[in-house]
């Protein structure tokens, strides 16, 4: 369960460009939750998923994982419990390591980086194993360079490594956006299969509004630091694209766009 | 032959410290300048223990952890001080002058010439054959380097080792780790310049002699070692990156003794032709990675 309670944040705080994004922003996601966020540029989607990470700090409010508040703890150490696959693909992995390399490091997440051997040679097969569900014969290439990799084979990795060990939140941060429609769609149908294997509670960020009312039990729209839409169960999976579409519309022409 | 195995011997003991460059610069991506405190370092901590009768060889591990604690203050100034990472190293660079004048007891050089070394003491004379003694600079600093080049291998193949590529590749990804990404750092700049600081205390012991400007010009050396030794060996995927690094070592230590060889250059020229030599591997490795692009 995730909370946030009361959350301020300010950009420029003090200057003449100050600018109040977030101001007594309250959310809680339920456990097994996955919602899918949507807004146009600038609503605060992306500053949500930092404040949520520790990317940014916040000028006031609390949040809180499981009860336990989490407000000042750094960055790395909400990671612990946090998976996150972000925008740019080639932010999940490493370019100049060979995709064994990669998975071996997200298999030793939450575990001492200690003077054993970087790569347990046991957990090879269970390596090949999870790769070849992407569908995408990465498992038969374990010695290539990451780098050499597309962005959708990439993003693909990174999905993967960043649910491999337990966590208790995926966070999807425009995770489709960089990507071809076709790419955009396998990624999307595997992300869905991982979050429903893995009961993973999901936090998903998306300019695509199909992808929004297709996955996910739960919709969020974003609107100047405020949720202007908050669907869930049925009312959710009666949502259709055009319903959305009208709604950002009305935001639109009261924005005189 | 005494040009050869001095181009070898030098080579070699530099190779030391351009493995530790290898980690900041390629590895780790900071342009870390400590380098030319940390070899004095490893030199006067060397000068100092031998002229006060320490065994030569326990001056090896002493310098290497001189070395790790300087690298860790470097590494401590940029993450923790949230100072430039050029900065650090400037700023500890400069401190350690002073510093390692201390260390040699405020002398500017310090000779030990009628020291036991590792390179000159009785068990070499008495245990190597013979014919195999006028190399035996040569063999132990190949042991040695060699040794040094096994540890990092292995390091690098450790978990933590792992993290510390990740950590020059996609820092995001260490944060992802849930691990604290400027630990990373520090760890490879200990390691680095631990690698350093044992190059200067082999330096000085091959030399019998500790002058406190023998590092300048460090960073040059192991910067166009590892540019030499990588760029040569690039296509050569199966040649371990710390091997390229040892023999551009070798190669570099060659081109400026042969550059110096020229009567009219001076080896007070040495710098001069050091700087130069690297600002030409630098340009040329530049313009075939551009040719090589437009071919692509």
């Amino acid at each position: 369960m995730l909370e946030l309670q009361n959350i301020c944040k300010f950009y420029h705080a003090g200057t003449v460009n100050e600018m109040c994004l977030f101001e007594d922003f309250s959310l809680t996601v339920g456990e097994g939750e996955f919602v899918s966020v949507v807004g146009s540029n600038g609503s605060g989607k992306t500053s949500l998923l930092n404040l949520i990470c520790g990317s940014i700090p916040l000028d006031a409010g609390s949040i809180r994982i499981g009860g336990r508040d989490i407000t000042r703890m750094p960055e790395f150490k909400r990671q612990r419990r946090i998976g996150r696959v972000y925008q740019n693909p080639s932010m999940g992995t490493c370019p100049n390591m060979t995709i064994l390399e990669n998975m071996a490091l997200a298999d030793t997440k939450g575990r001492s980086f200690n003077l054993r051997p970087g790569t347990d040679k046991s957990r090879i097969g269970f390596y090949k194993e999870q790769l070849s569900t992407l569908g995408l014969g990465l498992e038969d290439k374990l010695s290539v360079k990451v780098g050499v990799l597309s962005g959708g084979q990439r993003q693909a990795m990174a999905l993967l490594m960043s649910t491999m060990t337990p966590i208790e939140f995926l966070i999807l941060d425009e995770h489709t956006a960089a990507l071809d429609p076709k790419t955009a769609e396998t990624i999307m149908q595997l992300t869905g299969k991982i979050v429903a294997e893995k009961h993973l509670t999901t936090i998903m960020v998306t300019h695509n509004l199909r992808f929004a009312v297709e996955y996910g039990n739960r919709l969020l729209m974003m609107h100047q630091g405020q949720t202007i839409l908050d669907k869930k169960g049925r009312e959710k999976s009666d949502m259709r694209v055009e319903d959305i579409l009208d709604m950002f519309n009305a935001i639109s022409i009261e924005c005189g766009n | 032959m005494t040009i050869l195995s001095g181009i070898l011997e030098e080579g070699l003991i530099y190779a030391i410290m351009a493995l530790g460059v290898y980690i900041t610069y390629k590895i780790l991506d900071f342009p870390d300048l400590s380098v030319d405190g940390t070899f004095p370092l490893g030199a006067a901590l060397t000068a100092a223990m031998l002229v006060n009768g320490t065994a030569p060889f326990l001056a090896l591990p002493a310098s290497f952890l001189a070395g790790a604690l300087a690298g860790c203050i470097t590494g401590l100034i940029h993450v923790r001080c949230r100072v430039r990472d050029l900065f650090s190293g400037i700023i500890v660079m400069t401190s350690l002058y002073s510093v390692n004048l201390r260390i040699a007891g405020m002398k500017a050089n310090l000779p030990f010439l009628s020291k036991d070394t590792i390179f000159d003491n009785p068990w070499i004379r008495t245990c190597l054959p013979a014919p195999l003694r006028p190399y035996a600079v040569v063999l132990i600093l190949a042991v040695i380097t060699l040794l040094c080049k096994l540890l990092l291998d292995w390091y690098l193949g450790t978990r933590s080792g792992y993290l510390l590529r990740a950590a020059g590749d996609n820092d995001t990804l260490v944060i992802s780790l849930a691990v604290d990404k400027g630990r990373v750092k520090i760890i490879g700049l200990s390691i680095a310049n631990g690698f350093a600081a044992l190059a200067g205390g082999i330096f000085a012991q091959k030399q019998a002699y500790f002058d406190v400007s023998v590092g300048t010009g460090t960073m040059v050396f192991g910067l166009a070692s590892v540019i030499l030794g990588t760029q040569l060996f690039k296509r050569f995927h199966r040649l371990r990156p710390t091997t390229a690094v040892i023999v551009g070592s070798i190669l570099y230590k060659a081109c400026v003794a042969l550059v110096i060889s020229v009567r009219l250059i001076k080896a007070t020229d040495l710098k001069l032709v050091t700087a130069v030599i690297l600002l030409f591997i630098l340009f040329v490795s530049d313009s075939v990675k551009r040719r090589g692009k437009r071919h692509a």
